[in-house]
């Protein structure tokens, strides 16, 4: 990877240096970066652990060459949640209040698919619900509590 | 990308075609479709190119998650050449043309003459896939795939099947049933002469011709073994997959007099 590679992520251009030719967008955020909420999982995109926005298009961060991300802008959910790390925000506040977190390593992946789902879909059904996390493993809550804290988080929004 | 996740590739250099916008356009006319390398599962999947091509869109829905709908192309899907890539039967069954760059310039090569073996194509060294070439949709066209579950999964078995009219003919695809995506030569031929093409066709006039069809189709493949299924089951599917697809095709159809 040359000295020139910049990336737009957050609102904030990052020179990158000292990557390798090849790395995942996934690697690059997480040890140049330091935004630690995308996980490794999988690294092959089953999992969804690693789950980010590409100019608003959820992806799986893993997949994504870091070299193929540039021009793009790049939203971790470290940009989708509020400043104040003290803070959360409406989707992180369902999740909490419908008790869907367990071991919590899926979760932040959880959280960016529901914000890309709930950006072109406010009012999802069950199904839409299901077919927007079909790439979001979680091993732990059997998926009863997720469902509950989307419908939880569409109702907030609905009633903001 | 998972390949030199897992240290198995260590590319010397790479070439990122995510911001070539040439890669991902795709044009649209009467009777052509030429979709860019670069168009995602995502983007086959919205409505105008949908419509032009309702078996590639309905082969985009069965693929992965959103994350890799999002992420992953057209282009990709040829040129990884798996025998069960998802775009594969339906563009065997269009009978697509695939479009090539190089330095030395472009040519273009019939889909079945560009994958050769599993993972195999005829790609020169430095050769890109830019576009691919299809007929836009003049009937009914299904995909069909059996996979452990909806969501995240690689065909055991996937089909599909494609009208066209005019030429009035059926025509279909086979994946994950061999080396490499499939015809049904013998299947077509036996169909062609049982099909009614009067009053808003096609039609079937003996339901036992969708059972024989499937029997034929089945014949036809060539599965194998391996970690994801067995060759007794996938023959068993796609004879299925064929007569289930040849149904809903010839069935009644909403607007049809």
């Amino acid at each position: 990877m040359s000295d020139e590679l910049v990336l737009r992520v957050n609102g904030e251009d990052h020179a990158i240096v000292g990557g390798w030719l090849g790395e995942s967008l996934l690697n690059v955020l997480r040890d140049q970066l330091a935004l630690l909420a995308a996980k490794p999982g999988c690294e092959q995109g089953e999992c969804g652990s690693c789950s980010v926005l590409l100019d608003g298009e959820l992806v799986c961060s893993c997949l994504v060459m870091a070299a193929a991300a540039a021009g793009a802008e790049i939203t971790t959910l470290e940009g989708l949640q509020p400043a104040d790390p003290g803070e959360l925000d409406d989707v992180q506040r369902a999740f909490v209040d419908e008790g869907a977190v367990q071991c919590g390593y899926c979760t932040p992946g959880l959280i960016v698919a529901v914000h890309s789902l709930l950006a072109d879909d406010p009012d999802p059904d069950r199904l839409a619900v299901a077919e927007a996390l079909s790439g979001n493993l979680c091993r732990c809550t059997g998926y009863g509590r997720v469902f509950a804290a989307v419908e939880r988080a569409v109702e907030v929004r609905a009633a903001r | 990308m998972v390949a030199i996740n897992e240290g198995w590739l260590r590319p010397e250099a790479v070439i990122a075609l995510r911001n070539i916008p040439e890669l991902r356009a795709w044009t649209v006319d009467r009777v052509h479709l030429r979709i860019g390398a670069g168009v995602t599962w995502t983007e086959l999947l919205g409505a105008e190119l949908a419509r032009a091509s309702p078996g590639l869109a309905q082969a985009a829905r069965t693929v992965g998650s959103p994350q890799i709908r999002n992420a992953g192309t057209i282009g990709g899907n040829i040129g990884t050449a798996s025998p069960a890539g998802d775009a594969l039967p339906v563009l065997a069954a269009l009978d697509a043309t695939v479009e090539l760059a190089s330095t030395d310039g472009t040519r273009q090569l019939r889909f079945e003459q560009l994958v050769i073996g599993p993972k195999q194509t005829a790609l020169e060294p430095r050769e890109l896939i830019t576009a691919v070439l299809v007929p836009v949709a003049s009937g009914p066209q299904e995909y069909l795939k059996v996979g452990v579950r909806n969501a995240m999964v690689i065909a055991v078995a996937s089909l599909a099947l494609v009208v066209h009219s005019p030429p009035q003919r059926i025509t279909v695809g086979l994946g994950s049933v061999g080396p490499v995506p499939l015809r049904a030569p013998d299947a077509e031929g036996w169909l062609a002469e049982r099909l009614d093409w009067t009053n808003a066709g096609p039609r079937l006039d003996d339901p036992a011709d969708l059972i024989t069809f499937g029997d034929l189709v089945a014949a036809e493949a060539q599965p194998i073994d391996d970690h994801r299924s067995n060759a007794s089951y996938r023959r068993h599917a796609i004879g299925l997959l064929a007569a289930r697809a040849l149904r809903r095709a010839t069935g009644p159809r909403a607007g049809a007099p």
